[in-house]
């Protein structure tokens, strides 16, 4: 009787099969083929064999010039001399996470707190949106030309108000590179924020206003409402924050390169990656190992938020 | 990078805008590195060729990485090209830093027929790895109009010549006429003297030496200098060569006899650039600033005027002020250039005297290589700066054009400004500078 019942499910089902694939014409599966064609194509030209190219050239040494015979397999030399003879690797890394902290502690929260300040239809709302939107419709390159324009030492607004650069006496925030990673965080943070006001805006106005009365019905204060009503009914933003303060902090490269192409306390893995690869330097295999290891970092969170996802799915 | 054409301030809106487009070239290529793309030298490629121009049999076309003054400079010789040979010329004008990171891919690319480039181990490099075209047969017509040293500066490794070479300049302390006049300062023969300047200096309330560093190059000249100075010529070479070892006593005392003059700097060298420099001359906040006299370029005709120049110092009486460096540019052949007939025309006209003698009325930052060059033309600048190449016994390219370029870029610019920000660290620096030497070069 069971064996009964299995044999008809799965003949039912094998018939459901059947039937559904006499219902797609030749139009169809063409269609199909090039629905699922096309992006296998690109996502395996544009990402999938670059990856492994990198890191297969992470394992030789190549100048970049003439064909494929020019490689040598130098095995895992480029990823030891980064770790122990590359004075700007470590230091590169680092800022990266100072990158990456900043951007979660200040520039995340700031956005966030911005957003919630605007969602309240204070007067000139509209203005202040406009105005705390702008520096995401700059391109960062630009922000790059603006801190030169403001902290450059001979010339620069700070120097020439604080100081006294035509007595040589100057304010050199981008030239000490103690001081560098800081007034370039400052403005990476600014302009973090505006973009994480903007989504979190969108979010904040799509919610529905009844929570929010309710709590207040309740006798919930305003900070209370926010942590216990809002932050939780915005989980799907929240999570979407998480990942662009994520991807912002690993690509983080267009600042630090305009500014002094992202040495000199300016180092990060993008910038090395650059230097070793792009330039008349062209050392293949060398800024390969660098890109692996960029790489490897941005697996962590990408890892953790797809297996996040799914998990809400199941 | 050693190279950078004078600009002058109202140039820089312009020069900011190239660099802020090739920018965003590399910013795509950074972000790509980023998701794994990183094995595309092939997408910089394509951004540097400019194989879609249609070229007929009787043009040819040129790349340059001129700026400001020598863009009409070279359009004056290519017009002047023109109406001789009745060949068209087509220039393609690239950001000069930009051009020097693309080289290598815009060379395997579709690159033009003639392209500006360095003289020096940066000219044998590519033309070792088959980029470039021999001209032997042009040399052999223009061999006359050069001094030895500059067909030995356009030769490859393999005894070929590669390059014909158009222009150099000196590196020396430059220095404003009219300043030193009211102070009743005078050029300094000696270390001791030069030091005992830079008190002097001081007490009177300028910056004494100029030093700039944000562009990664110029302190490439100090080095330079105090090594060819303190060893010779010959060490030079061979530790550019990768033939010396960095951590030796011969090369920390270079870095410990620079660590001197740190007293005597402008504040804030890792944040400037070179115009702050030639405008902190100018401005006569410093007394001396020791760089290429392209930097004239930089400052208003008037205060250019102004300017002098004296060899650097002498520290070991056994060298003297034997060397200098005076890098030369010139032009030489791509690999396959589709009109290679105009092409070599177009190489040997841009080194010939006339063609020179147009160039360099319009851009008067640079000094002719061809001997009959125009020499009665010169500014007093010009004429003392040739002097003093003339009556220096060898003539070295600066650092960045003879060594391996991947050295010099990912471990000389950052080990350099690493000292300057802690010039006590000499032992470490030059320690780690080996262990990265050694990794580069082999050996």
């Amino acid at each position: 009787m069971a064996a009964d019942i299995a044999t008809g499910v799965r003949a039912d089902g094998a018939r459901r099969r059947r039937g559904r694939a006499v219902r797609l014409s030749n139009g169809d599966r063409v269609a199909m083929a090039f629905m699922v064609g096309i992006p296998v194509l690109v996502t395996g030209a544009l990402i999938w064999f670059p990856t492994f190219a990198s890191i297969g050239l992470s394992f030789t040494n190549w100048d970049g010039i003439g064909g494929l015979h020019t490689i040598h397999w130098d095995g895992t030399t480029n990823y030891r001399q980064i770790a122990t003879i590359y004075p700007p690797f470590w230091p590169a890394f680092r800022h990266n996470l100072y990158w990456l902290a900043a951007l979660a502690f200040i520039g995340t929260p700031l956005g966030m707190f911005l957003a919630y300040q605007l969602d309240k239809r204070i007067r000139f709302s509209r203005f202040y949106q406009s105005i705390f939107y702008i520096p995401v419709v700059i391109a960062p390159a630009i922000i790059g030309l603006i801190s030169e324009l403001i902290l450059s030492p001979q010339q620069g607004l700070v120097s020439s108000l604080f100081a006294d650069p035509r007595h040589g006496h100057v304010i050199d925030w981008l030239g000490n590179p103690q001081k560098a990673l800081g007034a370039v965080l400052i403005l990476a943070c600014w302009r973090h924020a505006s973009y994480v006001m903007i989504i979190y805006l969108a979010g904040l106005k799509a919610l529905d206003p009844s929570l929010r009365e309710a709590a207040a019905i309740d006798g919930a204060s305003g900070t209370r409402t926010y942590f216990k009503v809002v932050l939780p009914a915005l989980k799907p933003i929240n999570i979407v924050l998480v990942v662009i303060t994520v991807i912002e902090a690993l690509r983080a490269f267009d600042i630090v390169y305009i500014i002094n192409r992202g040495r000199n306390g300016l180092e990060l893995l993008s910038v090395l990656i650059t230097a070793n690869i792009i330039g008349e330097a062209s050392r293949i295999g060398y800024g390969s190992a660098i890109a692996v290891v960029l790489l490897t970092i941005s697996l962590v969170p990408i890892i953790i938020f797809v297996w996040n996802s799914f998990q809400e799915e199941a | 990078m050693s190279d950078e054409r004078p600009q002058s301030s109202d140039q820089e809106g312009l020069d900011r805008q190239v660099s802020r487009r090739t920018l965003l070239v590399s910013g795509a290529t950074g972000a790509a590195a980023l998701a794994g793309l990183s094995a595309s030298g092939a997408a910089a490629r394509g951004f540097a060729s400019r194989a879609l121009d249609s070229v007929s049999a009787d043009s040819v076309t040129l790349a340059s990485y001129e700026e400001n003054a020598g863009i009409p400079a070279l359009a004056a010789d290519t017009k002047l090209f023109t109406k001789k040979y009745g060949i068209d010329v087509k220039t393609h004008t690239f950001a000069h830093g930009p051009f020097q990171e693309q080289i290598n891919s815009y060379l395997q690319g579709h690159p033009d027929d003639v392209f500006t480039w360095f003289a020096g181990y940066r000219m044998q490099f590519f033309a070792a790895k088959g980029l470039a075209t021999p001209i032997d047969d042009v040399w052999k017509v223009i061999a006359p109009q050069y001094a030895p040293a500059f067909k030995a500066a356009a030769t490859g490794l393999d005894g070929h010549q590669y390059l014909v070479p158009t222009k150099n300049y000196p590196w020396a302390v430059h220095y404003r006429k009219s300043l030193w006049k009211e102070k009743g300062y005078t050029a300094p023969k000696t270390w001791a003297q030069f030091i005992a300047l830079a008190k002097k200096m001081q007490a009177d309330g300028l910056t004494p030496i100029a030093l700039t560093d944000k562009d990664g190059w110029p302190p490439m000249g100090w080095f330079d200098i105090i090594n060819m100075r303190m060893n010779g010529y010959q060490f030079h070479v061979r530790l550019m060569a990768g033939k010396l070892s960095w951590d030796t006593p011969q090369v920390k005392a270079v870095f410990n006899k620079w660590a001197e003059l740190f007293p005597y700097y402008s504040e804030g060298i890792l944040g400037l650039t070179w115009q702050d420099g030639a405008a902190q001359l100018e401005n006569k906040q410093t007394g001396m600033f020791f760089l290429g006299s392209f930097l004239t370029g930089a400052m208003k005709p008037a205060n250019a005027k102004d300017v002098d120049l004296f060899p650097f110092p002498i520290i070991n009486p056994k060298w003297g002020q034997d060397s200098i460096d005076a890098p030369i540019d010139g032009n030489m052949l791509s690999k396959k250039p589709k009109n290679i007939d105009a092409a070599k025309k177009l190489v040997a006209f841009l080194g010939s005297a006339p063609a020179l003698n147009a160039y360099l009325k319009i851009n008067s930052g640079n000094l002719g290589t061809n001997k009959h060059t125009n020499t009665s033309a010169y500014t007093p600048l010009q004429r003392k700066g040739a002097r003093l190449i003339a009556s220096t016994k060898h003539i070295a390219q600066y650092m960045d054009r003879d060594t391996r370029p991947d050295f010099a870029s990912t471990v000389m610019i950052p080990s350099l400004q690493s000292f300057i920000s802690n010039p006590g660290s000499v032992d470490s620096l030059v320690k780690s500078i080996q262990k990265q030497k050694v990794a580069i070069f082999g050996s």
